[in-house]
């Protein structure tokens, strides 16, 4: 053993006698587990916790101040680790209970919210913190975005997030199914009949999806295999990966004004308490919030699934309601497989576009980027819905059109058009106001996010009986 | 590709990893694949009862093998699968309207299953039908698709 790491021993072993305490079994125990002190009285103390715990090494020692303001992250990654955490554990509670066949899941279900103790409330946190997991990994891609977080060295690190938000909906998807209710077998049904219209191989993975031709005990089985095994197994793993690429990029993005030059050497503090006693704080608290969230809405349970008789209106999960709008605007060739594979796509590329200039950690890029930015949003809230209601009302390609086939009438015509209508945005907006490409690409990422937020509200809210548009306050 | 000998074996180790994962992935998606006993138990030949217990013009659900027989007014028997064939949702029949109207979507489709509403991108699929000795047999064990209606679909007494 060399002499410095002899010495290192020493220290962290010494500790406790040196405050006077008497050095028994148990203490010996205790410090063969901790090796570092467990109160700290001093700066090297901070340190030597936050180097020696194997939890807490995964944060930095140091850290620049300003990355920590909290309107800079919004705590939105570690939110998105503590709803996992909080999902795993009330996951897990329930596999002990739910029975994963057609003829007894649903029944589980009604035991596990009326006989267990606390059942409901458990289901209840799995049901909302998903719920929210869908929302907050969201809002961290578009903090990530916004902040410029995605130029090297977090090129990468923005692929493994997108595909951990695909897999955060693979694992809602997935869950969906296994209460066995009305929402959950049709809104599985229309969500797997959607796979069908992959080209070519759209009938075999949809086999393969539903384990037959129908939903049943198949599919059951196979979702909830992938619901409490291969999917969060992935998610872990990619969660690690992301986490320490976070690291290798020497923390989070440093933030800075619009007019400020990245600073090479920013001022530095230690992790503990400033970083840590933060993010506990953040933490606790959207642990209370969910908890208390759980405890005055209950998971919705319909009735036990039939499939003999469809509800009206049937509608897919909420995250996949954009998908569902564009299904009654498009054929479904180009809404469910298309139109979605060209938007993730377009996400996977974000990091590897070849940009003007870096402005990594300014918020919106400039004064000039913030103004084109609110004018994309604006624009997407007045022409989306304009364009729903044309579309419902008044345009008919397939009719105007007689003799085309409707994957061109009603697929290829529409989605050419709206692209050539992007393409012309981008340009019109970047001469408009001399901007560079970093400005008016984050302009046109703002106007598609803006136009997927209206069309999942449309289905949401405004889609009633038939998927006919409706008031949600007439019912 | 003018390598030493060492990046040579290291890249055939390289390819065996490769050729391990491909095995496993390949294994993987058998065990996937749907199970024949799933599909069979999909459906079989259902007896629907002798013709004339079916007036010309009717619809009647048989909720079971998943089907309505339709006779038509000209006498003709067609089976149609009730699944809607935009995604998959149950269509009802609506007597009053005289039309199957999804609930899912809203297509719509008449007594011969062709569709009067899209989103519905063609007619409702087909059960064949047998008429054996004046009673009339459905087979569900495969549903058969088709565009539209033609009369070469339909199955007289």
């Amino acid at each position: 053993m060399s002499e410095k790491r002899e010495r290192g021993k020493q220290t962290a072993e010494a500790e406790p006698a040196e405050s006077g305490e008497r050095q028994g079994v148990l203490s010996g125990v205790w410090h063969s587990i901790f090796r570092g002190p467990l109160v700290p009285r001093s700066d090297r103390d901070r340190k030597l916790i936050v180097v020696q715990n194997f939890l807490l090494h995964f944060r930095p020692v140091r850290l620049p101040e300003r990355s920590l303001r909290y309107t800079h992250t919004w705590g939105l990654g570690g939110m998105s680790l503590v709803l996992v955490l909080l999902l795993v554990a009330t996951g897990v509670l329930m596999m002990f209970v739910y029975q994963p066949s057609p003829e007894e899941a649903y029944g589980s279900i009604l035991a596990m919210r009326d006989e267990v103790l606390f059942g409901k409330l458990v289901r209840n946190v799995h049901h909302w913190s998903a719920n929210f997991l869908v929302i907050v990994a969201l809002l961290h891609l578009l903090r990530v975005y916004f902040t410029g977080a995605f130029h090297t060295p977090r090129q990468f690190n923005w692929i493994i997030g997108v595909t951990l938000l695909l897999c955060i909906l693979a694992s809602n998807f997935t869950g969906y199914l296994l209460p066995w209710d009305q929402l959950s077998y049709w809104a599985i049904t229309i969500s797997t009949s959607m796979i069908g219209y992959v080209p070519l191989a759209g009938e075999w993975l949809q086999g393969v999806v539903r384990g037959g031709t129908d939903i049943g005990s198949a599919t059951l089985i196979t979702f909830y295999t992938l619901h409490t095994t291969v999917v969060p197994v992935t998610i872990v793993v990619l969660m690690a990966f992301h986490f320490w690429r976070v690291r290798k990029a020497r923390g989070v993005i440093v933030p800075r004004g619009p007019d400020e030059e990245p600073e090479e050497y920013p001022e530095r503090v230690l992790a503990l308490p400033n970083l840590l006693l933060r993010e506990l704080a953040v933490a606790l608290a959207l642990v209370a919030f969910v908890l208390v969230f759980s405890v005055v809405f209950n998971a919705p349970l319909g009735n036990e699934a039939n499939p003999g008789m469809s509800p009206n209106p049937a509608k897919a999960p909420w995250y996949f309601m954009g998908i569902q709008e564009l299904l009654l605007h498009f054929h479904p060739f180009f809404a469910v497989v298309l139109i979605p594979l060209l938007i993730a796509g377009a996400l996977l590329a974000i990091p590897y576009l070849r940009y003007d200039s870096d402005a990594s950690g300014v918020l919106l890029l400039s004064h000039r980027g913030r103004r084109m930015a609110a004018i994309a949003a604006v624009t997407a809230v007045v022409v989306t819905p304009v364009l729903i209601v044309l579309d419902e009302f008044w345009f008919d390609a397939g009719a105007w059109l007689p003799g085309m086939p409707s994957v061109v009438s009603n697929g290829l015509l529409p989605t050419v058009v709206l692209a050539a209508a992007l393409a012309g945005f981008y340009v019109a907006l970047k001469r408009r106001y001399a901007a560079s490409n970093n400005e008016a690409i984050q302009a046109s990422f703002v106007l598609l996010l803006t136009a997927l937020a209206v069309l999942t509200a449309t289905g949401v809210w405004l889609r009633g009986p038939g998927m006919a548009l409706v008031w949600p306050w007439i019912s | 590709m003018t390598g030493s000998r060492r990046g040579f074996v290291w890249k055939i180790w390289l390819g065996l990893g490769g050729v391990a994962l491909a095995e496993y992935v390949w294994i993987a998606a058998d065990f996937l694949r749907p199970r024949a006993r799933a599909r069979a138990s999909n459906g079989a030949i259902v007896v629907a009862g002798p013709v004339e217990r079916f007036e010309p013009g009717s619809v009647t659900a048989f909720p079971a093998g998943k089907f309505y027989l339709v006779r038509l007014e000209d006498g003709g028997f067609i089976a149609l699968y009730r699944e809607c064939t935009h995604l998959g949702c149950t269509v009802p029949w609506l007597d009053d309207e005289g039309r199957f109207v999804c609930p899912c979507h809203a297509s719509a489709y008449d007594i011969r299953g062709n569709v009067l509403n899209p989103p519905a991108p063609r007619a409702l699929d087909l059960f064949p039908v047998r008429i054996e000795n004046g009673i009339v047999k459905v087979d569900t064990r495969r549903a058969v698709k088709r565009q539209t209606f033609e009369a070469a679909q339909v199955t007289y007494a």
